[in-house]
């Protein structure tokens, strides 16, 4: 009852500004997530941090000497809706900025309009890298910050030799897949050692695919499996695991798409030990971090809540816009596109996080054991923070290409070897 | 990273503690109660160390000391409730309060401490593989105490922990062990071990005797030994033969697995789709919100373990009923609301009833979240039963194929011996004519439908222990549902049954073949092209009720 | 000329004047009011509204094809979502190919996901669809092999009721998994997006959009008089007898499955067609509208606006969108409990829709 109070209120709210909005006395920041839909289970939460950080903001007395306003809407989890509503925001609504997105598709979705219209659009999400707009900031990891230093763990610490790498069949876990295949080969790891499995959305039935990477495990060398398993198919995937006698001593999984969030809906029991790579934890040990959580938990106004690594980079994200409409001094898109390169603002883990020439940003490496309470033990971390690689140098087709949206480059797709810039700026 | 103060100062501990370890053994003699209290105090204190591999050495050194309190730590060590108080640094087990804060006793004198708040602890963390040693040590400990299951489960932890030290004491619980199991695990354990023996001789005959020992660590090793090059050429055929031998059984296993995890899939598709048949069939009703009703049937489990929390075990078995009422009321409620006014028009039916379905999903998204909800699984149904070394079968699944066995045949029970079951048949056949007959068709309409959602509820029970339980989980079977009933032929548990069976079976041998998604799609290809064959399904009903 | 004898002609009900008199006002005052009319100006009619309501004609138009199967012939697709978005990446390919280039990979001929799936060169069946003709017959051909394939077989067969809805379901998911897979060659989830133009016209440029929505209005007025002229004809009372009594009809002499084919054909070609205008208009396509879910809604919609009376379908389709656009911005988690709710009381009280409303309540007051 509370959240439809919530949304109620919002919506009076978004009734009751739309009037007074062609007054222009406030900045309009729009929240781009599914509140509904298959897509609501982590994106709702992406919504109340921005919320929160708006709310902190005007806390602070706004910003350029005006208060945020939130623009809140709901693509409905549907991918031609995403560009229908970002269309509604820019146009109608006329906000500053996006935050938004969650999957890849939907992100591919909107981006001919942020282009068209030249906006801005924060990206909170871990993707599968090539690509680089103008319009677009991808405060989530970059493959290079994510996938590579996992492997790197497992292969050195763990002494894994053989791998599987197991994805749902979509564009996240294939790019992943193919830049680790490339990795790990040029790292001499056999075909024979590297098994690849890709299962639909919500795959339910595990049964025959645990059985293959028991039988692949046995074969003689350490093994670990690789997970680009997406969201609701990863409950029915470690409960079989579990079942048939697979330990995380035995054959760890690491996962890129598992969090504190996820875990919230899983009894944990039999995952302990397994890992998981990202670039935030919830049980990161740093002042900053417990005070946004403290922030987070009174927001919410529910004990039970945990925080998470695209929570965290929302609220890179803002801050850095933020911080670069104070050093432009408006919030005109292309100004502010110039302005960002280069800001700074510290992270919730302790350190730095720096806006590259690239539109992506530095990041530390950390890899978390999960744990009986829903939380990770952070077994590793990377010394310094990685920046963010928007095109992988393992693929052959991107190797060549590099992003820089500084003058006098200005491009997101310039391939090195050529001297051309194409995609985007193509005329 | 910088080197910080603790890092010192716990290696200075931890040398302290080794130090103190050579003294003790030096002087045995000299050592008094009170020596080994303060020592064990100054190992335990020194477990708060940055590197695992300082931890692993000091639970080591740990692990020899004869002190009461050792299990209890090593165990919290592995279980992951041993922090370190913030304030005293002292070490401490902590049990979780519900307010994310955390009950301390002292790990060393066991005294209370008291509560403390979210971050008053810092907990010990342990990684993979020093948890697969602690195991270790904490067996090699259990092994002189405890049953003889106890026993053998102590010897697998230290076959997989696989420390070398461990096997000595192997050995030497062999020369006392009367039970003649636990001697045939240590027997079998030691072979483990003798694969990696330095004396030539003795690793070959553990290689020729591994040849009908299916764990998988000897595969593992065998393997390992038969490509290793540096191997003498005798040993390296002998690995191979005994390899092919275990392959040969391996395979054969396959064939059952495959087979067990078809009729699983089986099970599954006809648990949620024999509610859908009695509805389907009998009233001509296409309940869109069958899903939902599953879907309900699963968060009664969880709301049932929640105000429970105590009684896991026997939660889920109260949950049977509980489920089976709460559908079941709601698949009347939505009789008595919406289908009574559709009878006649079975297409209309399927879009009130959609709507049904969003309102009902969307109720539970409200109420419950839109995250998914954590439904526990009692010990009695995690892992698996061991039918022969190297074949085990998953024990939630194999539950699930019995309960589904017993669901279908209470259900043919209750058609074929009871009142209710003859007036259901007659309507089935014949609705005009039953009624002629005296038949209250009102009466019979509320039971059947409200039997058939409470089966619904029964299947989600079933369902909360292999999936997600969330808004959504209901949409995941319908499609597959109505698949299975029309393929079995409308009206017709028996063609439910086999249905539901075979399809599992014919997906989980198209499998392998041809991966997940292609074998689905095979298996509609197949459904869509049989039902040109035979347009009523596989039993298809005889007589007028076949016009309808 | 044409209009005014269709406005005096018998061959349109009334409500089917209606229509296409809402249609003929806003073909004209739409496009004036996008592009003559000042940005600033309360008459302006933003490129959004415009977009917005080219996305509602498609709809309509997809709402009315499969009226046409389900309200005059009795067979409830539970599929026809499928030969939407068959339409769709039909035209999605051609749009693809268009790119050329401007790529993210700037291959000349391969679309990006190829490229980064290593594949060699372009699959067989992508073959001429950069040349627009080729595109557009694909548009309307595929819908409509498949669906007289299926419906050869199933009305042969004498597959009918419910069986027939369940296997039309079963048609689209099939589809739908088949199309998520990367192996398929059609972009898996993400599907096909990132257009850049069609027939040399920029996409993003506003009169682009304006011709889009000129021809989605065209496309619904076109696909309205063809449903009509064959529910009217002869052809469309044997289809309609078949519905009321099946076997009577068979006894009198008809061949009934080959009326129910070809109508079924006729319908599928018309959803693709709607689906070829709703591609370029949303910028994507992708396989979640093979949803069986899709389908379902969509035949709402018809039973929503009324079934069996053509423009009741389209007005279903736009009442119900429109609600949708504004209540998924203000009140996510209303929306579902309403939508629900409407469904039920439709189907319970409103057995003719919302155009049958008037005479419901006239029937009442008799």
């Amino acid at each position: 009852m509370k959240r439809i109070g919530r949304n109620l209120m919002v919506a009076v709210l978004l009734a009751a500004t739309s009037s007074i909005a062609t007054a222009a006395d406030t900045i309009k920041v729009g929240i781009l997530h599914s509140l509904s839909g298959t897509m609501a289970i982590s994106e709702t939460t992406l919504k109340d941090t921005i919320l929160m950080m708006v709310e902190e903001q005007n806390a602070a007395g706004g910003l350029l000497g005006k208060k945020l306003e939130a623009v809140v809407v709901d693509p409905a989890s549907n991918w031609p809706l995403f560009a229908e509503k970002a269309r509604e925001l820019i146009a109608k609504e006329k906000v500053d900025v996006v935050f938004g997105c969650w999957t890849s598709v939907s992100r591919k979705s909107v981006l001919p309009v942020f282009e068209e219209l030249n906006s801005l659009l924060f990206y909170p999400v871990q993707y599968e890298g090539e690509e680089s707009s103008k319009n677009v900031f991808y405060t989530g990891a970059a493959p290079n910050q994510q996938a590579i230093p996992a492997v790197d763990y497992l292969m050195n610490d763990i002494g894994a030799k053989r791998w599987v790498l197991a994805g749902t069949d979509y564009v996240y876990p294939r790019t992943t897949n193919k830049i680790l295949e490339a990795y790990l080969k040029a790292k001499g790891v056999k075909d024979d050692d590297i098994m690849i499995s890709y299962t639909p959305f919500g795959h339910s039935d595990w049964q025959s695919i645990v059985a293959d990477i028991k039988k692949f495990g046995n074969a003689g060398k350490k093994t670990a499996v690789v997970s680009t398993i997406n969201g609701d198919a990863n409950v029915p995937f470690y409960k079989e695991l579990g079942n048939q006698g697979i330990s995380a001593e035995d054959i760890p999984v690491i996962a890129f798409s598992v969090g504190e969030e996820e875990l919230s809906g899983i009894d944990t029991g039999p995952l302990v030990g397994h890992l998981a790579a990202w670039n935030y934890f919830m049980s990161v040990d740093a002042e900053v971090n417990d005070d946004f959580i403290d922030g987070w938990l009174d927001f919410i106004d529910d004990e039970a809540r945990v925080t998470n690594d695209p929570m965290e980079a929302h609220y890179i994200g803002f801050k850095m816009w933020v911080e670069a409409v104070r050093k432009a001094g408006t919030t005109s898109p292309s100004a502010v596109q110039d302005a960002i390169i280069g800001v700074a603002v510290p992270n919730l883990s302790g350190g730095i996080a720096t806006m590259m020439p690239n539109h992506h940003i530095t990041k530390p490496v950390l890899i978390g054991e999960i744990q009986d309470d829903g939380q990770f033990d952070i077994v590793w971390q990377t010394p310094g923070t990685v920046p963010g690689d928007a095109w992988s140098d393992f693929l052959p087709g991107s190797r060549d290409i590099t992003a820089d949206w500084q003058q006098p480059l200005s491009c997101g797709n310039y391939n090195v070897k050529t001297g051309k810039c194409s995609g985007q700026n193509y005329e | 990273m910088p080197v910080s103060p603790i890092t010192i100062r716990s290696w200075l501990l931890a040398s302290l503690a080794g130090l103190s370890c050579l003294m003790a053994t030096g002087h045995t003699l000299a050592a008094t109660a009170a020596d080994i209290e303060s020592e064990f105090a100054r190992t335990v204190t020194s477990l708060y160390a940055d590197s695992y591999d300082e931890k692993a050495s000091i639970a080591a050194s740990l692990a020899e000391m004869e002190h009461p309190r050792v299990d209890l730590i090593l165990s919290a060590l592995i279980e992951g409730n041993l922090y370190r108080e913030r304030r005293t640094d002292v070490i401490v087990i902590a049990r979780s309060l519900d307010d994310g804060g955390y009950h301390l006793t002292d790990a060393v004198t066991g005294e209370d401490m008291g509560d403390v708040g979210r971050r008053g602890a810092r907990k010990i963390s342990v990684n993979n593989s020093l948890r697969r040693q602690l195991k270790g040590l904490v067996a090699g400990r259990q092994l002189n105490v405890g049953s003889p299951s106890d026993r053998i489960a102590a010897i697998e932890d230290i076959v997989n922990a696989g420390d070398e030290e461990l096997s000595d004491v192997l050995r030497a619980r062999a020369e006392k062990e009367n039970d003649p199991d636990v001697l045939e695990a240590i027997s079998i354990a030691l072979i483990i071990f003798d694969l990696d023996a330095v004396d030539e001789a003795r690793k070959l005959a553990a290689v020729e005797a591994s040849a009908t020992n299916l764990h998988p660590l000897v595969r593992r090793k065998l393997t390992a030994i038969a490509a290793d090059e540096s191997e003498v050429d005798e040993l390296r055929a002998a690995a191979k033969t005994s390899l092919a031998e275990i392959t040969r059984r391996v395979e054969r296993y396959q064939m059952v697995e495959t087979l067990f995890f078809g009729l699983s899939l089986g099970s599954i598709l006809v648990l949620a789709a024999i509610g859908l048949s009695i509805t389907f069939g009998v009233m001509g009703v296409i309940n869109m919100a069958h899903g939902e009703l599953i879907m309900l049937g699963a968060y009664t489990t969880y709301v049932i373990q929640t105000v429970f929390p105590n009684a896991l075990e026997y939660s889920l078995l109260l949950a049977i009923p509980a489920a089976f009422v709460v559908s079941g009321l709601v698949g009347i409620a939505i009789e008595r609301g919406v289908i009574r006014f559709l009878y006649g028009r079975p297409l209309e039916t399927l879009l009130a009833t959609f709507g049904v379905s969003l309102i009902l999903q969307q109720a539970v998204r409200t109420i419950f979240s839109p995250l998914n909800r954590a439904v526990a699984t009692p010990e009695w149904m995690s892992g698996s039963l061991q039918v022969a070394q190297g074949l085990s079968i998953t024990y939630n699944r194999l539950y699930i194929f019995i309960f589904a066995l017993l669901v279908f045949a209470a259900l043919q029970a209750i058609l074929r011996r009871t009142r209710l079951g003859l007036e259901v048949r007659a309507v089935t056949q014949n609705r005009d004519m039953a009624r002629a007959m005296g038949i209250r068709n009102t009466r019979v309409d509320i039971m059947t439908f409200g039997l058939g959602s409470g089966i619904a509820g029964v299947a989600g029970v079933a369902l909360s222990q292999l999936t997600n339980v969330g808004p959504n989980l209901g949409q995941g079977y319908i499609v597959d549902s109505f698949m299975v009933v029309v393929f079995g032929g409308v009206g017709n548990l028996w063609g439910t049954l086999v249905a539901g069976l075979s399809l599992g079976i014919v997906n989980k041998f198209l499998e392998p073949e041809a991966g997940a998604v292609m074998a689905k799609i095979l298996v509609l290809i197949f459904i869509i092209l049989f039902i040109q064959k035979r347009p009523r399904g596989l039993f298809p009903q005889k007589g007028r009720a076949a016009d309808g | 000329m044409i209009l005014n004898t269709l406005m005096k002609s018998e061959f349109l009900d009334r409500g089917g004047k209606v229509l296409l008199l809402v249609l003929l006002v806003m073909l004209i005052t739409v496009p004036a009011a996008n592009l003559l009319i000042p940005a600033d100006s309360f008459f302006h009619v933003s490129t959004y509204t415009v977009t917005l309501l080219g996305k509602y004609l498609c709809y309509a138009l997809l709402a009315i094809s499969l009226d046409l199967v389900w309200g005059y012939c009795g067979i409830l697709s539970l599929g026809h979502g499928a030969f939407f978005a068959l339409g769709g990446y039909a035209m999605g390919m051609y749009l693809m190919r268009q790119i050329g280039t401007r790529g993210v990979y700037g291959h000349p001929e391969l679309p990006d996901f190829m490229v980064f799936l290593n594949w060699e060169e372009l699959p067989w069946y992508w073959y001429g669809f950069d040349q627009f003709w080729l595109a557009m017959l694909m548009v309307m051909l595929v819908p409509g092999v498949l669906a007289f394939l299926f419906g050869w077989l199933a009305f042969r067969s004498r597959v009918s009721g419910v069986y027939l809805s369940i296997m039309t379901q079963a048609l689209t998911y099939a589809l739908m998994l088949a199309f998520f897979r990367n192996e398929m060659g059609f972009g898996g989830n993400n599907g096909l997006t990132d257009f850049k133009e069609i027939l040399g016209a920029s996409l993003q440029s506003d009169v682009t959009r304006v011709m889009l929505f000129v021809c989605s209005v065209a496309a619904l007025a076109l696909g309205y008089l063809v449903c009509r002229f064959i529910v009217t004809s002869k052809l469309g009372q044997v289809v309609t007898a078949v519905r009321d009594a099946e076997s009577r009809t068979r006894f009198i002499g008809y061949r009934v499955e080959r009326y129910q084919v070809w109508v079924f054909t006729v319908s599928a070609v018309i959803a693709g067609i709607a689906g070829a205008l709703y591609v370029p208009q949303v910028g994507i396509i992708n396989p979640s509208e093979f949803q069986p879910l899709n389908s379902i809604e969509l035949v709402v919609w018809v039973a929503l606006g009324g079934r069996a009376t053509l423009y009741g379908a389209a007005l279903g389709a736009g009442v119900v969108n429109y609600f949708k656009t504004v209540l998924t911005g203000a009140l996510p988690e209303v929306w579902l409990f309403v939508l629900g709710a409407l469904f039920v009381l439709v189907t319970t009280t409103l057995p003719k829709g919302l155009v049958g409303i008037r005479d419901q309540l006239r029937r009442s007051h008799a």
